[in-house]
Parts: C-alpha cells; sequence; structure tokens
C-alpha cells in the first residue's frame, strides 16, 4: 500500500486526501502543526466576532477522518529528505512516504518594520493568531485602539472583526484608495465610504514607519511613515499581504521560487513531491493568473487535480475562467472573469453605481470586438454557472447585459436593477 | 493547545456587547409587564383587571420594540450575529438555561395544572392569571377566558412582538419580512381572533367547533374526533363545508401548495409553530444539532410520530363509524378499505417513480407502510366498538395527546427553545412536517441552490440552520439542498457570506445534482469525473 504524506490541513491539502480517498486505497497521513482538524480559515473571524464557535468552523464531524481511513498527525515539519523519502519533525522523529504532497499555504509579509516582532503584533491567518486577537484586544477596556497596517482583504475582516466588539480601529491602508490595485476607482472609492461609514479611522496613502515598544516589550504605538504621526495602540495587525509558506523547504533540493516551483501537473522538480494551494507557484502564470494564487478556489482545484494524478489518471491543472468573492463589511463582492483596476488597452468598462452606495457593478469588455471579459458585481449576486457559460460562448457585452435577469441570485423578492443597469449602458454608449 | 481560550470564546462572555442604557430601559419596561402577569399568577386581584391587563400586555410589547429599535436601527442593515455565542441566553450559558426551565415548568402548569394558572372548575369564576384575562375574552368571544385562552393570547403578543424585532434584524432582506408578516397575520388572524370570533356565532340551537382554519390534520390531531364531526355535521352547511374543507386540505390544497414552494409555504409563512419558532424562537436557531446521528434519530422520531397519528386518527374515527351500511353508506369497512387504498396508490408511486431517488429509505418506507396496514386489517378484525386490538381507541388518543400533543409539541418543543434550539419540535415529532417533507422531497419545484464553486466552507449557513441541516455539506459540494426537513426559512442565504445559497422553485429537472468536482476547475475534469 502505498503511502501518501499530505504537509498542511488546509483546504488544499484536505481537498486532494478526500479526493484520492475516492479513487483508491492508498494510506493517507495528513500533518499540521496548527489543529487537529481541518477548519475553515476563511471562517476565523466570525469566531472571534461571536457569529460561530470553533467547532462550527469544521466541515466535518471528527468521526469523519478514522471512516475514511485518513489519519491525522500532530506535528511541525522542519525538514525534507527527497533521497531517502522522508520528512523529519520538529522532535527529530522520521515519516517515510512514497507520494508527497506540500500544502503549507501562507504566512503574513512582514517587510522589516523595526517592531514588527514585538508582543501585541500579529497577522490574521492562523488559528494561533486569532488566539492573540483574542489576549491582546479581548475589549475595548483592555484595547483601546488597533491599527491594522495592510490594506486587502484580511485587513478589511480584522477591522470588521474589532468593530464588532467595539473597538476603535485605525485601518493604514498603502494605496490611495482601498484595494484600488485590483479593484476599478468605482467600487474602490465606494469601499472607502463604506469602511468610514462603519466607524473605521481610514488613513490612506499611509505607510508604517514603525512600531513602538512599552517597557514590557509589548506594542504601544505606531509611526506613520509620511506624516511622522504617532497613533497609541494596544494590538497591531500586520495584513500587508501573504507569502508562501515554505522556509522548511530550503536545504531539501526541492526547486523554491517565491513559492514551491511546480509544472502544470502541479510537480515539483523532485519525483513524487508534489505542491498545491497557496504555497505552489507555477513556473509560467496560467492565462492572467498570478503564478501564485493565494485564494480558496484555487486551492481546493489543484487538490482535486493533483488526486487524480496522483491515483493514475494523469491531468495538467487546467483552471476554468476566474471567480472570486468577498465580503466588506456588509458588502458582498463576486467576481466572474477579468476586470483590471487599471484597464489594459484592449478593455473597455462600464461602471453602474446604486445612489445608496452598496450595490454597483463594473462589466469589462473588449474595445473592439464588444466581447464580455468579466464582471464585478457589489451587493447584488450573480450566478456563478451562468458567468461561466457566457465566458466560454465568448458573448458580447450587449448580450450579457441584456440577459442579465437570468444571472441574478439574490433572494426572492429583492429589487432587481437589470433594467436600470440595462439604460445607464445604453446611455453610456449613445455619450461615447 | 490551551482549553482555556476555548473556554473564554464560548461561554464566559468577554463582555464584548455590553447592553446599551436605552436596552435596559427596553428590559425593564418589558419585566415590569411581565411582573404584572407573575402578581396575577400569584393571585393578586387586581381591581380593574382590563387596564392592568392592558397595562402588561402594552408594557411587554412596548419593551421589546424599543428593544429591537436600539439593537437594531442604530447600526447599519446586514447580518447581525455579532456575539451570538457570547450571550449567556444564545449560547446555552445560566440566562438561557433558567429560560429554558421557566418556559418548560411553564407549559407543564398550562396543560397539566390549569388550576394553578386560576382556571375556575365546575362553573366557579376564573381567578389569578387565566381570571386577568376574562376581560379580553369577553370582549372577543362572550366568554370567560380558560388556559387556552391566555395562552393563545401570550402566543400572539410573543409572535407580533419579536416578529417586529426579526423584521428588523432583516430590515435588508425583502424574503424575511415578507415571511415574518405573513406568520404575524395568520397567527393574528387565523390563529386567534377568527375562532373566537366563531364562538361569538355559537348558540343553543347552533355550535361549531373551536377551529383554526390554518391548522391542518395531523397536526391537528383531534380534528375528526366524534364530538367535532358531530358538532361540524350538526352545524347545517357552514359546518359541513369546514368539514369538508378540512379533508381537501390534506389531500388537495397541500399537496399542490408544496409542489409549486416547497413546505415553506406552510411551516415558515403560515403555520402558527413555526411562527413562533421562527420569531420569539429566532435567538436560539444556532443550538439545533448539525451531527449525523441527530439526522438519524430526526428520521426515525418523525415518521413514527406520522405512523403513530395515522393509525390513532383511524382507530378513534373507526369507533364511531357502524357497520350497518343501511343506515348510512360510509361505513366502518368502507373506511378502513378507503384508508388502505390511499396509502397503497400512494407506495405504490413512489415505488413505481421515486424509488431510485429514496435508495435505502424505501425500505423504511415499506415497512411504515406495512405497520398501518396491518393495523388497519387489525382494526377491522380485532374490534369491538370501542377497542383495537383490546386497547381502547380512547386510550390510544389519550396516549397520543399526552406524550405527542401535549408534552412534545409544547413542553419539549417550545420548553426546549434554549437548549435544543427553536424547531426541535418541527424536526423531530410534527407529523404534518412529516408529510410535507415527504412531498417536498420527492415532488416539489422547490430547493435551495447552490452557486456553482463560490462556497467557502465557512459554517454560517449550518451554524444557522434551525432544522439542523447541515447545508455547508451540500454548498461544498456544490449540490443544490433537497432535503425533507428545510422549511425555507431562508437564513442560510441570508448569512451566506459569499452569496451562495439562493432558494427558487425551479424545474424538477436537475433539482438533485452532485458533484465530485466544482465549477471553475477545468471543464475535461468537471466532464471526466462529473458524468461517470
Amino acid at each position: 500500500m502505498k503511502h501518501v504524506v499530505i504537509i498542511g490541513n488546509g483546504i488544499s491539502g484536505v481537498t486532494a486526501a478526500r479526493h484520492i480517498r475516492k479513487k483508491s486505497d492508498k494510506k493517507i497521513t495528513i500533518i499540521s502543526a496548527e489543529t487537529k482538524y481541518f477548519f475553515s480559515r476563511t471562517a476565523l473571524m466570525y469566531i472571534y466576532m461571536g457569529h460561530m464557535k470553533f467547532e462550527h468552523t469544521q466541515p466535518y464531524e471528527d468521526w469523519f477522518w478514522k471512516k475514511n481511513r485518513i489519519e491525522l498527525k500532530n506535528g511541525f515539519v522542519q525538514r525534507v529528505l527527497p533521497d531517502q523519502k522522508e520528512i523529519e519533525f520538529k522532535n527529530g522523529e522520521r515519516l517515510s512516504y512514497d507520494t508527497l504532497i506540500i500544502a503549507t499555504g501562507s504566512k503574513p509579509n512582514k517587510f522589516g518594520w523595526p517592531g514588527q516582532d514585538l508582543d501585541g503584533v500579529m497577522g490574521m491567518y492562523h488559528k494561533q493568531d486569532l488566539e492573540k486577537i483574542e489576549h491582546y484586544a479581548p475589549n475595548n477596556q483592555v484595547c483601546k485602539r488597533a491599527v491594522i497596517v495592510g490594506g486587502g482583504l484580511i485587513g478589511i475582516e480584522l477591522a470588521e472583526m474589532l468593530r464588532s466588539r467595539n473597538i476603535p480601529v485605525t485601518f493604514l491602508v498603502r494605496e490611495s484608495s482601498f484595494w484600488n490595485g485590483v479593484l476599478p476607482k468605482g467600487e474602490s472609492e465606494m469601499i472607502n465610504r463604506h469602511i468610514i461609514d462603519h466607524h473605521i479611522d481610514l488613513r490612506l496613502s499611509s505607510n508604517l514607519k514603525e512600531i513602538i515598544a512599552d517597557e514590557h516589550g509589548k506594542a504601544k504605538a505606531v509611526v506613520i511613515q509620511e506624516t511622522g504621526e504617532v497613533i497609541d495602540c494596544d494590538m497591531v495587525g500586520l495584513t500587508a499581504g501573504v507569502s508562501p509558506n515554505i522556509d522548511f523547504l530550503k536545504d531539501s533540493g526541492i526547486e523554491l521560487g517565491r513559492g514551491v516551483k511546480v509544472n502544470r501537473y502541479l510537480e515539483t522538480n523532485i519525483p513524487d513531491v508534489y505542491a498545491i494551494g497557496d504555497c505552489a507557484e507555477q513556473h509560467e502564470a496560467i492565462g492572467n493568473r498570478r503564478p501564485i494564487e493565494a485564494v480558496w478556489y484555487t486551492g481546493r482545484m489543484m487538490g482535486e487535480t493533483v488526486a487524480q494524478t496522483i491515483c493514475g489518471n494523469k491531468i495538467q491543472y487546467k483552471p476554468g475562467h476566474w471567480f472570486n468573492s468577498a465580503k466588506f463589511l456588509d458588502i458582498e463582492y463576486q467576481t466572474y472573469g477579468w476586470v483590471f483596476a487599471k484597464p489594459k488597452e484592449y478593455e473597455q468598462q462600464f461602471h453602474w453605481k446604486h445612489t445608496d452606495n452598496t450595490k454597483c457593478i463594473t462589466m469589462s469588455y473588449h474595445k473592439e470586438t464588444n466581447e464580455f471579459l468579466g464582471i464585478n458585481t457589489f451587493g447584488i449576486r450573480m450566478r456563478h454557472e451562468v458567468f461561466d457559460r457566457w465566458l466560454t460562448e465568448k458573448r458580447s457585452a450587449d448580450y450579457v447585459l441584456s440577459h442579465l435577469k437570468e444571472a441574478n441570485f439574490d433572494p426572492e423578492f429583492f429589487s432587481s436593477f437589470e433594467d436600470e443597469i440595462f439604460a445607464s449602458y445604453k446611455n453610456q454608449l449613445r455619450v461615447v | 493547545m490551551s482549553n482555556k481560550l476555548e473556554h473564554s470564546m464560548s461561554l464566559a462572555s468577554p463582555d464584548a456587547k455590553g447592553v446599551s442604557t436605552k436596552q435596559k430601559i427596553a428590559l425593564s419596561i418589558g419585566f415590569i409587564g411581565l411582573f404584572i402577569l407573575i402578581l396575577a399568577l400569584a393571585n393578586t386581584n387586581f381591581p380593574n383587571q382590563g387596564i392592568f391587563l392592558t397595562l402588561s400586555l402594552v408594557l411587554i410589547t412596548l419593551g421589546t420594540i424599543i428593544y429591537a429599535n436600539d439593537a437594531y436601527l442604530t447600526k447599519p442593515e446586514g447580518i447581525k450575529n455579532d456575539g451570538v455565542w457570547f450571550k449567556s441566553i444564545s449560547s446555552r450559558g445560566v440566562i438561557g438555561w433558567l429560560t429554558g426551565v421557566a418556559l418548560t415548568t411553564f407549559y407543564i402548569v398550562l396543560y397539566f395544572y390549569p388550576h394553578f394558572l386560576g382556571q375556575g372548575t365546575d362553573g366557579a369564576p376564573n381567578s389569578g392569571l387565566i381570571g386577568l384575562f376574562d376581560p379580553l375574552s369577553k370582549l372577543l368571544s362572550g366568554n370567560p377566558a380558560s388556559q387556552w385562552f391566555v395562552y393563545g393570547t401570550l402566543y400572539t403578543v410573543s409572535i407580533l412582538a419579536f416578529g417586529y424585532k426579526f423584521i428588523l434584524k432583516y430590515r435588508h432582506n425583502r424574503y424575511q419580512q415578507l415571511r415574518t408578516v405573513s406568520v404575524m397575520f395568520f397567527q393574528l388572524g387565523f390563529a386567534f381572533l377568527i375562532p373566537e370570533f366563531m364562538a361569538r356565532l355559537n348558540s343553543d340551537t347552533f355550535k361549531l367547533p373551536y377551529y383554526d382554519l390554518k391548522n391542518v390534520w395531523p397536526l391537528n390531531y383531534y380534528n375528526f374526533e366524534q364530538y367535532r364531526i358531530d358538532e361540524f355535521i350538526n352545524a347545517g352547511t357552514i359546518g359541513l363545508s369546514l368539514l369538508i374543507f378540512g379533508v381537501v386540505s390534506i389531500f388537495i390544497i397541500t399537496p399542490i401548495l408544496t409542489y409549486k414552494f416547497g413546505k415553506r409555504w406552510y411551516c415558515s409563512w403560515v403555520c402558527g409553530c413555526g411562527g413562533l419558532a421562527e420569531t420569539t424562537g429566532d435567538a436560539f436557531r444556532q443550538l439545533s444539532s448539525k451531527k449525523l446521528s441527530a439526522w438519524k434519530l430526526e428520521r426515525w422520531l418523525i415518521h413514527t410520530v406520522l405512523v403513530f397519528v395515522v393509525i390513532m386518527t383511524t382507530a378513534v374515527v373507526s369507533t364511531y363509524l357502524g357497520y350497518d351500511d343501511t343506515k348510512y353508506w360510509f361505513t366502518k369497512t368502507v373506511f378502513l378499505l378507503s384508508v388502505a387504498a390511499i396509502l397503497t396508490i400512494v407506495f405504490a408511486l413512489v415505488m413505481i417513480f421515486k424509488r431510485n431517488e429514496l435508495g435505502k429509505d424505501a425500505r423504511y418506507g415499506a415497512i411504515g407502510y406495512f405497520v398501518v396496514l396491518a393495523a388497519l386489517f387489525g382494526i377491522h378484525f380485532f374490534n369491538s366498538d370501542t377497542t383495537i386490538f383490546f386497547i381502547k381507541s380512547e386510550t390510544l388518543r389519550a396516549t397520543y395527546g399526552l406524550f405527542i400533543g401535549s408534552i412534545f409539541s409544547g413542553v419539549i418543543g417550545t420548553g426546549f427553545y434554549p437548549i435544543l434550539g427553536n424547531r426541535s419540535w418541527c424536526r423531530f415529532g410534527c407529523p404534518m412536517a412529516a408529510i410535507l417533507g415527504f412531498q417536498q422531497r420527492l415532488f416539489s419545484k422547490f430547493r435551495i441552490t447552490t452557486n456553482g464553486g463560490q462556497c467557502i466552507s465557512c459554517g454560517n449557513c449550518s451554524t444557522y440552520c434551525e432544522m439542523g441541516i447541515d447545508v455547508r455539506s451540500y454548498a461544498q459540494k456544490g449540490e443544490n439542498i433537497v432535503r425533507s426537513s428545510c422549511v425555507g426559512c431562508g437564513v442560510c442565504s441570508a448569512v451566506c457570506p459569499r452569496g451562495v445559497l439562493k432558494l427558487e422553485n425551479d424545474s424538477l429537472n436537475g433539482r438533485i445534482n452532485s458533484n465530485e468536482i466544482l465549477l471553475g476547475n477545468d471543464i475535461d475534469l468537471m466532464n471526466y469525473v462529473n458524468n461517470k
């Protein structure tokens, strides 16, 4: 019986394990130093907010693993020895494998800021981070103010978490407008306003200079690069992006870039060693995607794919049309296809915003051919399946907007805006 | 990993959410209203009952309204579940537990010891709590109050006040608002006022049974008892129409509506039990167990209750039907044969058309079917006028009334809200829910659609499902949710942070779609794996 060892029990590793079990009888071991059981990392915020308890974030009951003969091992892997086909744990113990899947995910970025390793400074990625946040910011008596450094998806989630306990939050964003490296101007500005409506002290174009310690080695204030302003705080959240968590592979002989280098079959340069999820880096970016995709869905898809290969049906990782989603405080966001913050030279964008400042869409289409390229939707739910089909069928922008009702996924009885959106689109065309 | 933290994140509140001054005032107002009822319970004789009763109900409602206004209108629209698992009341903490005990004891007294509440016996006037409600009862029906009138009034006030709170909580969600207005309307009109006004029509020569029109058999398990049938028949055209409506609603109205809309049309839009669960019980929805073991128990329990109620009702009806067809064509034999025929037709149709969908469950269905059939034979061959299998049918009825009608649906079903969640009766016991669920599972256009590959497995949907459905297990497979127990409350869809779930009525084709590989991956791989 071949032994598949998976390092990391996040969505990628667990999806791979489940699919390998479906297709084969191999021995499977999942290793994690973070938690005993698989939980949904995307739901960590809801534990702090009191929407759920930790056990609610675990998609499978505890008996599931035994029943499916998936062994769970608690341990921290410090070295991989491909020549012996073994891995070594921190405590010196070794485990041999026939097939190894590296699915170790990410770690929060630190850019060498002075004071970045003080007490009271943490990211928001691991369960241990959540425990730290709970410790340093249990309420607004202990934590009089929190500062969040980095304006991305995790940053805004951390801000929402802290606000749920009425903790004052200062939100330092490097960009001139929230997440405007990804979001077109109109959308980014709408989210700026939404953040301020939630009583979050949003500081755009602001970089962190340093974190100042008190006499006990705990963070007590931050200094802003641009203004030199000192902001007193009891907690600092570092949410300036993530990078692959692969330090333990340094001397293993496995080829590394920023992440673990893999080909389209998710194979590394060493036979029988694969890498999937946040920590995998494609040699060549796929389509418009980035070489490293730190996204829940792509992690899951790589898990689905690598399981096929390992079980004898060798296939390439060929993700379909790009899609993603997030939630900014009370505004849900979905995206299908590609909408660029700075339109490409062939790209034309149509933007519609509702007057209430909680709903808008941006549709991207080809200047010459009118081909529909992608859509961002805020506050209006849309059907994944319909957009996936339209992108495959290469529908025109006119077609998409005149059939937008088919794609609506809002609950019954909600107001719909398709007619208004279509009229606005026709108007813009006339102006152009 | 230390357990200390886990502890602080569940029961010992980290004081994340204080109670604002306004909320404290609101709570005080509400509790003063409640205290008037408690005083009445302790047999305080209020000088002017009408005024004090009005004061009490108004204060309770006002307290709830002020509280809700401060809790929801001071914040932007959106999902309001912050701190649910930190608050004692909603996380089985001390306050939750005490609330459960208080409700449960109230139910026990209400059902079994109404004289403690001041119910006058043998023509004596009411006193205490029930006496306090006399003025309102006389105003509506002209009769003095009973324990059921007191209960009905409190039930209605509760649905209206907490319905208001729920509407505010979901003021960004039209589906939730309409649904709540609907249960408030049906409770106030159909369950509370109309039966009282119907009682006004009664005289010495004309009497209609107390009839909540929206309460369909088998939830209304006593609808075909002899005294009611006699009253229906003696009340001429109106009575007969009501009786016919009672039968038609079982066999024609409910299946059609369930086919079109799923069982939600009843369970979360019309039903009184559902109405209370969705409004007053909303704070406890996250307490229902999502374990597989709970689901297994649920299926056995609810269908056992259904078999029980069918046998019990058949037995009760057959005891007052005669053998002699010269007197009346609808004899005991005709009745038993028609029951057997209906069951056989249903069973046969399911077996012919839906065998594959049911899979293993078909066996259990068959067991249930043959148990009922055997009972029918028993009723026919082993009975006198009053016994079946030498058990008095009256005993059967009384047993059902005690254990299912009172203890299960009332004492446990509502009393245990803060412990088992707000729909434990609907989920584990209600025979009406079982029938509608059966229809929903087999031939309904209703489903909860999963939005392709967008699920992030966060668990909000499963946590807030009051019926204990593990919604996430479907959503993360990209599979639509078609489950007998789903009452279509729509909260899973509302709390989903990624817009993955939508309740809808669509065609029967492709309603159930299980996928191994989700949308968004390689097309060839999806085809290869999903169409095996």
